[in-house]
């Protein structure tokens, strides 16, 4: 007897036992993602919990006291703002303009192939090793000593494929069709990168750049040889205690002081300078992230 | 068909045989600030270069110092670099401890890594895909040094009332961080695999009655493969480059790890807890340039491998 298409198409065994299969993958895989999260935001919880004793304002701005066992975080905080800002000057420019080369000039040769695979081995150096890079050339090699610039230099030179990569991004998303209008009537390579391929593309620029800070901040390993050290006296509230051949506190580095060097630390500081830092990465990191779907909102394209 | 002239093909002539022509200062900046953009371009490839020339500058004069053999520092596991009597460096219990902890780390976060990329790219809707990932580009912020505090303070604690050892900070502490850190890398990386696997590969599989489990199974895990080993690839040269978190979670003793809870030293921590204490210019302090190179010479293979798959799949 020939099947009707009633009972071809109902659910059999076999059908019932591949949908419950494939629930239960689903099932898997969702508790998967959400198992990566968990522990994150109990984490994140557990340590602010910690800190709430010390989180203040006179946390931020206090100097430390007692060999770093009360008081608060101000010169790290300084120094890391120092750090970030200084190598961002020396990384940006260098970062945009080699992601320019790359996107708007480079064409598919030796050379290029060359500049990509050393462009992806830089994001792949570990950072102990940048730090031994920096000693080396920067510390003794170029005798800037133990310094701001030395340390900037060096996290300049580590963070700078992210900015690579992410403006890469930004410009090739430009249309092509933008280019070839604009050279149409005319204009040069570079009078088309400044008149439409930049505009264009200026937010993912930024957001690159915001990446680079939220990188810089976090660093310990390299600046831990190049220019920061365990302490230094800053007054409180002093915005420009740093010379840029002076060494400097850092926010990463004095956690790692305060959690592994120090004995008997009050508890809720270290908890306290962990969550400072890792507010400020995550907010500069949250910015970015902002930017970008604001960005992606109003694209024309 | 036409072309589109590029601004490489020569202007056309005005009438009366004229080229149209800008200032010369104009010209003149304009070529300037092009040669500083390819020197720019190029700078990548001499940050390297310098990176390689710099660390093992103040390498190599132990290499050619009499008192130093690479065979010991490679195989040997004895690493006595402050001894009075009996000084000597072997990095082979380092060697061991990286990659000990860097296996373990993988083994728990490629498959939570790989099955969060699967959940994002194939089960979820838009708008919980955009959170997620959301989250994940905020874990991978997170810094290495933060990394390293939580494995002292929260899974320290932990380890040690779960598992009742004495100490927490040893291999597993190691690994359960390094996993959380490269499974943000592996979960995008093996996001962007699963997507270059063409739609029609997924609309042949759906008309032929699969459901999306047997989907995953059968044609996208196949098809995307390269990019998966890629993904693991990338999150191994991050789990071996890793220098703080393994510095304050894995405990810091040398020696080759019996079981998960033995205490265990990396070749990255080690130079970060020694360098400090290292007379510049001393035997001691070039054998770290040396462990430098190493680790150098081993995320340079890790991270080559990875592009080259990940080149691999996008010419196909």
């Amino acid at each position: 007897m020939e099947p009707t298409a009633a009972v071809r198409f109902s659910r059999n065994s076999f059908v019932r036992n591949k949908e419950r299969l494939q629930e239960i993958a689903r099932w898997v895989f969702f508790s998967m993602a959400i198992l990566m999260i968990v522990p994150l935001v109990t984490i994140i919880g557990y340590l602010v919990c910690h800190a709430a004793p010390s989180l203040n304002w006179e946390f931020l701005v206090e100097v430390p006291k007692r060999g770093m066992r009360e008081g608060g975080i101000w010169p790290a905080l300084v120094g890391t703002i120092y750090l970030v800002f200084i190598s961002l000057a020396i990384a940006a420019p260098i970062g945009v303009l080699a992601a320019i080369y790359l996107n708007e000039y480079a064409k598919d040769n030796w050379l290029n192939r060359l500049i990509n695979l050393a462009v992806i081995n830089l994001a792949g150096v570990p950072s102990i090793v940048h730090a031994l890079f920096g000693l080396g050339a920067f510390v003794y090699a170029a005798r800037l000593g133990y310094s701001v610039i030395s340390a900037s230099l060096t996290l300049a030179i580590m963070t700078l494929p992210v900015i690579i990569a992410s403006t890469r991004e930004a410009l090739s998303s430009v249309p092509m069709p933008f280019r070839e209008a604009c050279w149409n009537v005319g204009a040069t390579r570079w009078q088309t990168i400044k008149a439409v391929v930049l505009p264009n593309s200026i937010s993912g620029i930024l957001t690159g750049v915001i990446l680079q800070v939220s990188r810089a901040a976090g660093e310990t390993a390299p600046i831990m040889f190049t220019g920061a050290v365990f302490y230094k006296a800053v007054k409180r509230g002093d915005f420009f205690p740093y010379q840029l051949t002076d060494q400097c506190m850092a926010l990463s580095m004095h956690l790692y002081t305060v959690t592994t060097q120090v004995p008997d630390v009050k508890e809720s500081i270290s908890y306290a300078t962990a969550v400072v830092l890792l507010g400020v990465v995550l907010m500069v990191n949250a910015s970015a992230i902002g930017l970008r779907i604001w960005m992606r909102n109003r694209k024309k394209w | 068909m036409t072309t589109t002239p590029t601004p490489d093909t020569p202007p056309a002539r005005l009438p009366g045989g004229k080229r149209p022509s800008r200032p010369r200062w104009a010209v003149a900046g304009e070529r300037a600030l092009e040669a500083l953009i390819r020197f720019c371009g190029v700078s990548a490839v001499i940050f390297v270069l310098a990176i390689f020339f710099f660390v093992f500058r103040e390498a190599i004069p132990v290499l050619f110092g009499g008192r130093f053999d690479i065979g010991e520092f490679l195989f040997s596991t004895k690493w006595y670099p402050t001894s009075m009597s009996n000084v000597r460096y072997g990095t082979f219990a380092l060697t061991v401890g990286t990659m000990t902890v860097t296996t373990l780390a993988m083994a728990i976060a490629v498959p939570f890594g790989l099955g969060a990329a699967i959940y994002i790219s194939e089960f979820c809707g838009p708008r919980q895909k955009e959170t997620l990932k959301v989250i994940i580009e905020l874990l991978a912020a997170i810094p290495s040094v933060v990394w390293g505090f939580i494995g002292l303070t929260v899974i320290s604690k932990f380890i040690t009332t779960v598992t009742g050892t004495p100490v927490g900070v040893n291999l597993l502490n190691g690994s359960i961080i390094l996993a959380l850190m490269s499974v943000p890398i592996i979960v995008s990386i093996g996001e962007d695999a699963f997507k270059a696997v063409p739609d029609s590969f997924r609309e042949a599989a759906v008309a032929m009655g699969t459901t999306k489990w047997q989907l995953i199974l059968r044609v996208l895990l196949p098809a995307a493969k390269n990019g998966l080993l890629a993904a693991v690839l990338l999150g191994v040269g991050r789990a071996v480059g890793e220098t703080m978190a393994v510095l304050m979670a894995t405990g810091h003793s040398v020696q080759i790890p019996h079981g998960i809870f033995d205490s265990v030293r990396t070749l990255t921590a080690n130079v970060a807890a020694e360098l400090g204490e290292a007379a510049a210019g001393s035997d001691h302090y070039r054998v770290l340039f040396l462990t430098g190179i190493l680790l150098f010479a081993i995320t340079f293979v890790v991270n080559l491998t990875a592009d080259m798959v990940i080149r691999g799949v996008r010419r196909r």
